[in-house]
Order: C-alpha cells, then structure tokens, then sequence
C-alpha cells in the first residue's frame, strides 16, 4: 500500500527536515517546500536515498500569501498530511526599534503559516481527509520582555491552529499543534540552552509522527515543558511583569 | 567542551564548533589548525585540537548512489551504521569495514581503514574513486584514483591533515543475503593460528581472537574466525524469503565507569580461558548476521567504559611478513611477562597495501588494549622497541601515546609527509593535538 505524501513547508529547517525524515522512514512520499528549493538539492538525495521514497522540491514564500492557492495547484497532489515548521526568531532588541522588521517576525510567525494553512484547511476538508500539523512555541503561552515580538505572534498561531482543529473536528481533519520547547537548531545555535531541557530536531521528528498516528491535538517534545509552562502561565501579573526571565 | 577519543585518555577542553556549509567551514580553517571531527572513534587525539575542532556532524547527507557500479556518493560526517541500514536491505554492504559501523565515511578515508578482508581486498582506500578535499585556501578540490594528484594518496591516511575532507565516492559489494557462514578454527599456539591464515588466504574473511596470556606451548593460542558472504540459499528455508532481515540485537549499555579493580591480570586470564574453551567447543561451520559478525562489540553500548574512569590505551602494529613470526612471538612474550592482557587482542594477515602513508603492510597485524596504569607506560615502550626491531609500524587511529621519535624510526614515510605538508601550506592550517604531539 502508498503511503500518502507529507509536505513539509519550511523544509530548510532543521526541525522541518527531522520530521521529513521521520515520516519517510516509514514509506511517505515527501514534498519539502522552501524559498530557494534548488538549494535543498542534498536533502533531497538524502531522503530518497536513506529511505527509498520519492521526495520532491517546491518553491514556497510564506509572505507571498497570494501566491499561496498557486502553490498548492502545483503539488504533484494534494498531502496527506501538510506540517507547518516555517518560523523567524528575529532580533527582539533590535526589532523593537525597527518596527518595519518586527512586522516582518509577526508575519513570517503568524500571517503566513496561518493563510496557508487556511487554504489547506478547505482543500483538506472538502476531501473529508487530511492532518495538519502547526509548529508553534511555548514562547506563545505568555509574553516575555526577552522575546515578545516573536511570541506574540506564535500566541496567534496557536489560537488559529486550536481554531482550526475546533471547526474541523468531525470532519475527518485533524490538526496537531507542536510546542517544542527548546530545540537544538540553527535557530538556537550560539544560544546558551540548558541540556535537560533541550530536545533534539531527530526527537522533535519523532514526537510529531506519534502525534500524527495517535491523533494527538497537542505535543509538547519534552513532557518536563508542560509543568514548566503550566506554572510560568499561573504566575499572577502583578508578579510577572516584575520578573526577569 | 571536554572532548575525548574513544580510549578515554584524551579528555581535553576543546573549542568544537558545527559548521552547517562549505563557507561557513572555509571561515574555520582560514583560523588555522583545524582537525576536523566524525564520530569520535579515533582512540587517542587525533581528532582533537584545543583551539579549532570542526565538528563534520552538519555533513551528513548521502547524496547519489549508482546501481549499477555500487557506487555511493556521501558526506563526511555519514555514519557507517546509516549507509547500512539504508543498503544492505537492497542488497549492499560496505566493501570494507572497520570494527565498528559508528564511524563516520569521513572518518574512515582518514585513518584508511581495514577490515576482516584485508589480505584479499586491502583498505577502505581501494574502493574510494575520489574525495572532495577542502584546502588551506578554503577552495574545494577533487582528488580522483588514478589522476595522478599525489594528495589523494596523502589523504587516504592522511589523519585528515591535508585538508578537510567533506565528500567521498566509494563502492560498495553486493550480498545476496544479511548472513555469514563462519568457520571456527581453533588454534593451539602462534604458529598453528599462523598457519590457518595462511592456509586460508582464499576466505574472504578472516580475523582471529589471540589468548595473550598463555603462555610456554599455548603461547599465541588463538580462535581463528573465516567468513563468507551467505548467499540466499546458504540460508534456512524459513529465512530464504527475507534474507537481509537478521534478528534484532539486545543492546547491553555500560552504565558508568567500572572501578579499576575490575580488570586485571586474573579476571582477564580467567575470560581467556573460557573464551578459548568456548571457541574450541564452537569450532565448525555456523551462519552469523551481519551485525554480530563485524561489529560485536557494537551490541555493549559504551563498552570502552569497561576500563574506568582512567580508560584504556590500544595498540596496534604491523609487522611485515618476514619477520611476523618471530616479532608476534616476542611482543606476546613481553605482554606475557607484564601479566597485562586484554580481552579484545585481535590477529589479522594484512595483504599487499596501496597508497603513500596508509597504515597496513603485506604481514600480520596486533591489536589489544590495556587499561591505563603505572606499568602501562613502561610495557608499551617495550612493545614499540620490538614492533620498531621488527621492521613493523603503528596505527594512528589507535595511538594515543607514541613520542615523535618513535613514529619516524617506525615509519620513514613520515619525514616525506611532513615534508609535504610544509610544501603544500598545511602544517599551520591543519592540525591536531595527535599531529602536534607527534610534530607531523
């Protein structure tokens, strides 16, 4: 039996790829969406040859969003399953002041992956079949001075994503929302993370195929995240705006 | 970070970095003294350098494999253990294999490294068509077999002291089947596990496990271990319809360092005696798989834990064919007298070697262990003085502890390699704690 197709839009990212190679070591075609796609050429080789599936390359601008019902007519055909990993940290200091480039963090976070998602939400929904998978943050649980701009926007996403999966319930659409916590990552590169705490893009890939096959509405990769999220959303706001962290 | 080879003995504080491009690499070595860093295996240093250790963990992707030459294209940093489990289930296996699949291509091109098949096949390097080597400069060169370009010579072995290597084209073998027929041979002393090698210079593969302890007749007695390659109907009925698929290891993990009390001389001359009686019983025809046939320490995860906290320092030389018997006779009678012994002493025939600085030579090649204490030092000097007598050299995978004297009395290449590395700007440009140590 084939096994439906995966498409991955960010597929650049480290954590876009873990999960590519997840899906396909168990036989998914896979579709990796980026802007420049040529340049994921290795990739590509690496998981058709790894794993003997067919792998296509697809170009793909997240802020192009009237391009968005375009580059989904020209898939080879429409997902199984669409994973969402697109994503910017931006510069909080910086972008403070550079508000033109805060707008840009937003819209790559928020605006972006939540129209292109919207447009596979119908086309998957018409076909009454279909998973999609959000990577968002626990940076979106609460704002943070060190990083705000990016959470918010996360916030939005994940408020979309729940959105989605409420009106989709029921009609054979399911929709993960990922909250990864820290991830070893270009991204993260250079930043000092603590270990216990820090997951792997290898075990980010494997937490959102399980998620995919059970059917889960929210991951956290590290369960540890849950408790620490759970207690930094619990602190009153008298409190927290006070705090440095 | 504190980073070590796999013998333990090495810890240093090193600056690693990852770089995830070509350019972001070429950055790192226009910073000088860069050694580049696979999985780690190397025992010693050699893949270590205080100031600038590019972790190759970023260049992992395999990137083209032709069907009908079995040629595959791959990153440095791809792990032996993936191109298996991506290829043997299609019918391919590595051409030549070291003892363990962790080790990363780059890794293997490095050290040139051998396998069970030396005698028939030689090195690694003789089924590599050609490496992407970035230089000094940053730039980027193809070094193809037979193109008369001396520095892919130099880089089969090289220790990655020419350049970094980033790419490899290497062929791989086809195999019918997951499975070894195994023949057991057990040998009574030195001369007679000679004897089986040479006796058996036709079997694909070859290896024996040698008693380093016993001593007066047993002295050199050895398990000898011949395999071929099973074709699908070498197998049982029941295993013939799927006959890559062998049964899942159970992985034992060392859990931490074991005191050094653990090992000593009368925990290993007990083992031996056992190993030898077990291997005596077995001796005959059996079908093994893959993984416990070339990698069977592979099933102890961390497994060099077993030495403690201190860790173990190898040995490993070749010694040429004229003089192997009586060389092999006098190292096995100094790690006699010392009580030192270890359980993984290997014996292998090495065949005819290619190349410029590659470590095999036509004769027969040591390798053991010893957990690293006050008598450790001495014994090994003692083993470089007859292994240097003998005409034989040493392995710099292994080495962890050889002074720069001894590595040129051993091996007259190394003046010429050094002298190329001076002409070619890489001495300042390339550079480990290993190659320091050594003055390469």
């Amino acid at each position: 039996m084939t096994k439906g197709a995966v498409l991955i839009l960010g597929g650049r990212s480290d954590m876009g790829l873990a999960i590519a190679h997840a899906f396909a070591a168990e036989g998914h075609p896979i579709q990796l969406a980026a802007r420049g796609s040529a340049g994921l050429e290795a990739d590509r080789a690496d998981l058709a040859l790894r794993h003997s599936v067919a792998v296509s390359l697809h170009d793909f601008d997240v802020l192009d969003t009237a391009g968005h019902e375009g580059f989904i007519d020209a898939l080879p055909a429409l997902p199984e399953v669409v994973v969402c990993a697109v994503g910017a940290m931006g510069d909080q200091a910086a972008d403070e002041h550079d508000i033109p480039a805060a707008v840009t963090v937003m819209r790559t976070n928020f605006e972006g992956p939540a129209a292109i998602l919207a447009a596979f939400a119908n086309r998957f929904e018409a076909r009454r079949s279909g998973t999609i998978v959000g990577i968002s943050s626990v940076a979106g649980e609460r704002g943070r001075a060190t990083n705000y701009i990016y959470g918010s926007a996360k916030a939005g996403f994940t408020a979309f994503l729940s959105g989605l999966r409420n009106r989709l319930a029921g009609k054979g659409v399911h929709v993960v929302t990922v909250l990864p916590g820290f991830v070893a990552t270009r991204m993260t590169a250079g930043m000092d993370l603590p270990a216990k705490l820090t997951a792997q893009p290898s075990e980010v890939g494997r937490a959102v195929l399980r998620a995919v096959k059970t059917r889960r509405n929210v991951i956290y990769v590290r369960p540890i995240w849950q408790v620490i999220m759970a207690v930094i959303r619990n602190i009153p706001e008298g409190v927290f705006k006070g705090m440095k962290i | 970070m504190k980073i070590a080879g796999w013998g333990g003995t090495t810890r240093q504080d090193c600056r690693v970095t990852r770089p995830r491009s070509e350019a972001e690499l070429a950055a790192l070595v226009a910073e000088g003294g860069l050694i580049a860093r696979g999985a780690g295996r190397a025992y010693g240093d050699a893949a270590q350098s205080a100031l600038n250790t590019a972790d190759m963990g970023g260049f992992n992707r395999m990137l083209s494999f032709d069907e009908a030459t079995g040629q595959l294209v791959a990153e440095a940093g791809v792990r032996l253990s993936d191109v298996i489990a991506a290829f043997l289930p299609r019918g391919w296996f590595p051409a030549v294999t070291p003892g363990t699949k962790h080790v990363s291509i780059g890794g293997m091109v490095a050290a040139d490294v051998h396998g069970k098949n030396h005698h028939k096949d030689g090195s690694f390097g003789a089924f590599v068509d050609w490496i992407d080597l970035m230089g000094p400069d940053g730039a980027v060169r193809r070094l193809t077999r037979g193109d008369n370009d001396e520095m892919f010579g130099w880089t089969l072995g090289g220790m990655g002291l020419t350049g970094v290597i980033l790419r490899v084209a290497f062929r791989l073998r086809r195999v019918e089947s997951g499975w070894i027929r195994q023949t057991t041979i057990a040998a009574p002393n030195l001369a007679a596990a000679m004897a089986a090698f040479e006796a058996h210079q036709d079997a694909t593969y070859s290896v024996a496990w040698i008693d380093c302890l016993a001593r007066g007749p047993q002295a050199g007695r050895s398990i000898v271990m011949l395999g071929e390659h099973a074709g699908a109907s070498d197998l049982p009925a029941d295993r013939r319809t799927a006959p890559f698929r062998t049964p899942a290891r159970r992985k034992l993990t060392v859990p931490f360092n074991a005191p050094s009390f653990a090992l000593n001389g009368l925990t290993v001359r007990a083992f031996n005696e056992l190993y030898y009686r077990q291997g005596a019983k077995k001796a005959g025809d059996s079908l093994v798989d893959w993984d416990a046939y070339f990698y069977p320490l592979d099933a102890i995860h961390g497994w060099n834990r077993i030495y403690g906290r201190r860790g173990f320092v190898q040995f490993q030389c070749a010694i040429p064919l004229a003089t192997a018997a009586e060389g092999l006779r006098n190292l096995l009678d100094a790690i006699g007298r010392a009580g030192q012994g270890s359980f993984l002493a290997v014996l292998k025939r090495f065949g005819p070697q290619e190349g410029r600085i590659s470590f095999p030579m036509e004769g027969y090649t040591l390798a053991l262990d010893f957990p690293l204490h006050g008598g450790t030092t001495a014994l090994l000097e003692r083993l470089d003085r007859i292994t240097v007598a003998a005409g034989g050299r040493f392995y710099l995978a292994k080495d962890a502890r050889m002074t720069p004297h001894t590595l040129r009395k051993a091996d007259k290449r190394m003046a010429e390699f050094i002298a190329m590395r001076e002409a070619n700007g890489l001495t300042d440009a390339f550079s480990s704690t290993q190659s320091e140590r050594l003055a390469l």
